[in-house]
């Protein structure tokens, strides 16, 4: 201990004023520390909600695989997982240059810190543009499947055992059927637009075409997703009450309602600490352009938003895992 | 912390660098290296792994091994907690191993026994 107190000096302001530095780190990385402690248990506490819902559904959780199969210009074409690893890359690349940057900061490079801020926030910034190009997908769906009263998704697959989209298979009936306004009718309340297929055109296709099968949530002893046999798939397609397109927060067409709104708000809880990690990096960038901290004599304030950018890189090797891997 | 105190060497000493930037690409080379093993494994499935093991695909605790492993090594070079004194260290790391294992065992085991409630009881889910 260098400082030890004594009653005849007046040390107060070295023991109690922050001069003493126990954990021998400064007041700000401390507290940015207190802070990454704090969200690692708010994002534990995400992820483990959401282990908790996968168990409880253990049988029947949507497979990661068969839902995020989209690559950029890649049209139909089935490619799981690449997407995200090369999200991945892009995230733990812009964790490098950012801490390279840090590494600039402690010998007081200035243009070689604002080089690694500028990859830094470029990186950020196309791992979040490719979470929203995901989310589109998401969204949007693919094949569209038909929901039961009980909440359950029913999908489509030919004898192949491929997937087929509802709007393949429908049979057009002529109907005279218009989406309701609030302008049309009695009492003051409207509809969201109608789609283009119905319910009973799905239906009717459905029991029209012999090569069609249902494919349910129910996972079997293969890990696979259970396939009805004929007979039984046209008993249970009697069940579906509803057309289910993409995914939102209600239902998806991927399974479970749960899996749905789990993807959204805990990818969605990253992309925005992603996002305002770039903003702050941003404003840093800024910074270190106008010399603010060559004025202050030392780049700490690199280590502190690179701390939080790592964390937000932490943060994104676990979701990986557990959304896309396990 | 000074520029001087980086410890360069990871891997308990096994892989020396000789300047910080130097063990930065090192330690990316490495990461990178276990991401494309995971993304591997996530893509072929080999049966070999799809073998039950504590109540998981062995392959599902390879890929939480590897994940933890990653995070050791983004924590500790890249959030520089290596260099950290221990107390630092200590009140980071703590609560964060302790609680979260914590929370992950009571709401799995809840998780699991809601499955066998809503498997075998007198209930139909599925209508």
């Amino acid at each position: 201990m260098e400082v030890i107190a004594s009653k005849n000096d007046n040390n107060d302001e070295l023991l109690w004023g922050g001069a003493k530095k126990p954990l021998k780190a400064s007041y700000g990385k401390l507290m940015m520390w207190f802070f990454i402690v704090s969200d690692a248990l708010t994002f534990s506490g995400f992820l483990v909600s959401y282990a908790f819902s996968r168990f409880k559904n253990i049988n029947s959780w949507p497979i990661a695989d068969e839902v995020f199969t989209h690559f950029p210009f890649l049209h139909g074409v089935d490619a799981p997982m690449y997407y995200v690893a090369l999200m991945t890359f892009i995230l733990i690349f812009s964790s490098v240059t950012m801490v390279l940057a840090v590494d600039a900061g402690h010998n007081m490079n200035k243009s070689k810190v604002a080089f690694y801020m500028l990859l830094t926030i470029i990186g950020g910034a196309i791992f979040v543009g490719s979470q929203a190009w995901e989310w589109k997908n998401f969204i949007k769906g693919e094949y569209g499947a038909l929901e039961t009263r009980g909440g359950q998704i029913l999908q489509f697959v030919n004898t192949d055992l491929k997937r087929v989209s509802i709007d393949d298979f429908a049979i057009e009936i002529p109907t005279q059927r218009t989406t309701h306004t609030k302008s049309s009718g009695i009492w003051f309340t409207s509809e969201s637009s109608i789609s283009e297929i119905s319910l009973s055109e799905v239906k009717s296709g459905f029991i029209k075409n012999a090569d069609l099968l249902i494919r349910t949530e129910l996972i079997n002893s293969e890990g696979k997703k259970t396939i009805l046999n004929r007979e039984d798939s046209l008993n249970k397609i009697q069940d579906a009450e509803i057309i289910v397109r993409g995914a939102n927060l209600i239902r998806n067409e991927y399974g479970n309602r749960l899996f749905a709104n789990f993807f959204f708000f805990i990818t969605g809880f990253h992309g925005f600490h992603v996002f305002s990690g770039v903003i702050i990096n941003i404003i840093i960038f800024f910074n270190v352009l106008l010399g603010t901290y060559e004025r202050r004599g030392h780049y700490e304030m690199i280590e502190k938003v690179g701390l939080y950018w790592h964390f937000v890189d932490l943060v994104w090797v676990f979701v990986f895992t557990f959304f896309y891997l396990v | 912390m000074g520029h001087d105190s980086q410890k360069l060497a990871i891997f308990k000493g096994l892989l020396k660098f000789k300047s910080n930037e130097q063990k930065i690409w090192g330690v990316l080379i490495f990461l990178s290296i276990v991401t494309i093993i995971e993304v591997a494994l996530g893509i072929t499935k080999p049966q070999i792994l799809m073998i039950p093991f504590l109540k998981m695909k062995l392959l599902n605790w390879i890929f939480i091994f590897l994940t933890i492993v990653k995070a050791y090594y983004i924590a500790w070079d890249f959030m520089h907690v290596r260099d950290e004194n221990d107390g630092l260290k200590n009140s980071i790391i703590l609560p964060l191993i302790i609680l979260i294992p914590y929370l992950v065992f009571i709401l799995l085991i809840e998780g699991d026994y809601i499955y066998d409630i809503m498997e075998r009881g007198f209930v139909s889910w599925n209508f």
